[in-house]
């Protein structure tokens, strides 16, 4: 991938200059971010283009805990670049690791022994590479009418990269697993200010901790994982939204209980059969909810902004995903919906990558351009937002107006 | 799984854990001294201004509640009312 290279070599220097001295923002506006009219009136005057140590200038939500959100231009390729990719962070102590002494604990009531591994020994073990899609449960939460509170995120809390690490499950081999766990449990070495705040701790079920592409990463994108990402390793859980990629990880527990902390018997909950999905959490289920799982099907339009004039013949592309069965087709509409024709679609990194495709707009004028990504299981975006209380899982189909001269 | 004391955490006011991290500038109005003093020992203050100006005085009067109770954040009563307030007045619709 000689193109991903080229934008390694050119970030990383980049990224050096910029935490000695930012340049000076080229023009008055420089650091004001394009955004969504439909965010919250209060983002929209509060965001604004900054860099954290080591990445690009990315959308600034919070400072801390830094939440940071990718200016949609970065999705014109599959793969994100690693210093352009969102932040999230819950807690905000986070501690910069020393690899030399960091240590990966694995144990747990539902484990048979227990171990503890140095990055060296993880790096020894088998090593898995997937392309896979994080996206943040809240992407999009921003845009929910009426809005509801949280991180406000528009377009950008999610990314694709080249993840490389070892095997969950061959991790858990190195304990044995006791036949009634039912969960494994995670903690990162990133921590609450004030001791009285729960720890962000995640876990998710067996089956899907034993799957081949669960990984515990080192890498990404070829490069050591970045601190922001989670150094020196992190959970990686293909087609599940981001809560579950545990950062920093220091800790792995087989658990024959439900996980009760706040960050799973309260939050990242969807109401019970309002979402079209297959994966289930159902050791966590209760009346009313369920942890969320897998992403929806999505897709976003990035070659133009809303309000842009694009020339008869030239190209609408974006990209487009979902929770791992694989994007079977994009389509695109310029009359509002009423008639859809099929996008091409691009190389195929996988079935949890995003997947590029683009569409030649023929006819002239001013027009509302709309895509609608459908997978392999018949899976499609939605047309209403589905509303729920914490603003999760919009895949509204993204429109914008365009001008074709 | 680290945890600093709330003391030396106050030191992030002028301190801030990113290198990067800009003084956010709420609207001056009775009760700001209570939100900086209390909201912004656990996280900066843009929080307010993003979630804003949408919520209505119940969503702000459960939000504070919730740093309370399920956060822990160690507010007493009568900084909450006063914290309540000033959101509402300040952020709220």
């Amino acid at each position: 991938m000689p193109t991903l290279n080229r934008r390694h070599f050119l970030s990383g220097s980049a990224a050096a200059g910029a935490t000695l001295a930012l340049p000076a923002p080229p023009t008055a506006h420089a650091a004001q971010p394009d955004l969504s009219p439909a965010l919250p009136q209060g983002v929209r005057t509060s965001a604004v283009l900054d860099a954290l140590p080591g990445k690009k200038p990315l959308i600034k939500l919070s400072y801390r805990p830094p939440n940071y959100e990718t200016p949609i231009e970065y999705f014109r390729e599959a793969i994100t670049p690693n210093d352009a990719f969102f932040v999230r962070y819950h807690l905000a102590d986070i501690p910069r690791i020393d690899a030399a002494t960091w240590k990966l604990s694995i144990g747990g009531d539902g484990a048979n022994g227990q171990a503890e591994l140095t990055l060296q020994d993880l790096k020894a073990m088998p090593a898995v590479e997937v392309v896979a899609v994080n996206q943040c449960s809240g992407n999009r939460r921003g845009l929910f009418q009426p809005h509801v509170p949280g991180v406000e995120w528009g377009y950008g809390a999610m990314g694709c990269a080249r993840w490389k690490g070892a095997r969950l499950k061959d991790l858990l081999d190195r304990v044995g697993l006791k036949k009634d766990t039912v969960e494994i449990v995670f903690d990162g070495a990133d921590g609450p200010v004030v001791d009285k705040t729960p720890d962000f701790v995640k876990s998710i079920p067996t089956w899907k901790a034993l799957e081949e592409t669960t990984l515990v990463a080192y890498e990404m994108n070829g490069q050591a994982l970045p601190h922001f990402h989670g150094y020196p390793a992190r959970l990686v859980v293909p087609g599940w939204t981001g809560t579950y990629w545990m950062k920093h990880l220091v800790s792995i527990r087989a658990s024959t209980k439900p996980e009760a902390s706040f960050w799973m018997s309260a939050a990242y909950r969807i109401p019970l059969g309002k979402f079209p999905l297959v994966t289930r959490f159902t050791s966590q289920d209760t009346a009313a909810n369920t942890p969320i799982t897998e992403m929806v099907v999505n897709s976003l339009i990035t070659s133009h902004s809303d309000g842009a004039e694009i020339k008869a013949g030239s190209a609408l592309s974006g990209i487009a995903w979902d929770g791992g069965y694989g994007i079977r087709s994009v389509e695109v509409s310029s009359d509002g919906g009423k008639s859809w024709v099929a996008a091409t679609l691009g190389a195929d990194l996988g079935r949890y990558a995003f997947r590029t495709w683009s569409l030649p707009l023929a006819e002239k004028g001013r027009q509302t351009v709309m895509a609608r990504a459908s997978n392999v299981i018949g899976g499609t975006q939605t047309a209403e937002l589905i509303s729920n209380p914490a603003g999760y899982h919009h895949n509204v189909m993204h429109s914008l107006s365009l001008t074709v001269i | 799984m680290r945890t600093i004391s709330i003391l030396l955490s106050a030191a992030l006011l002028t301190v801030p854990a990113a290198a990067d991290e800009q003084p956010v500038a709420l609207k001056k109005a009775p009760g700001l001294d209570k939100v900086e003093a209390n909201c912004s020992a656990c996280h900066s203050l843009d929080y307010i201004q993003m979630n804003s100006p949408f919520p209505t005085a119940a969503v702000w009067d459960a939000a504070v509640t919730k740093m309370i109770k399920a956060f822990g954040a160690p507010i007493d009563d009568a900084d909450a009312a006063v914290i309540k307030d000033y959101l509402k007045q300040n952020y709220g619709n």
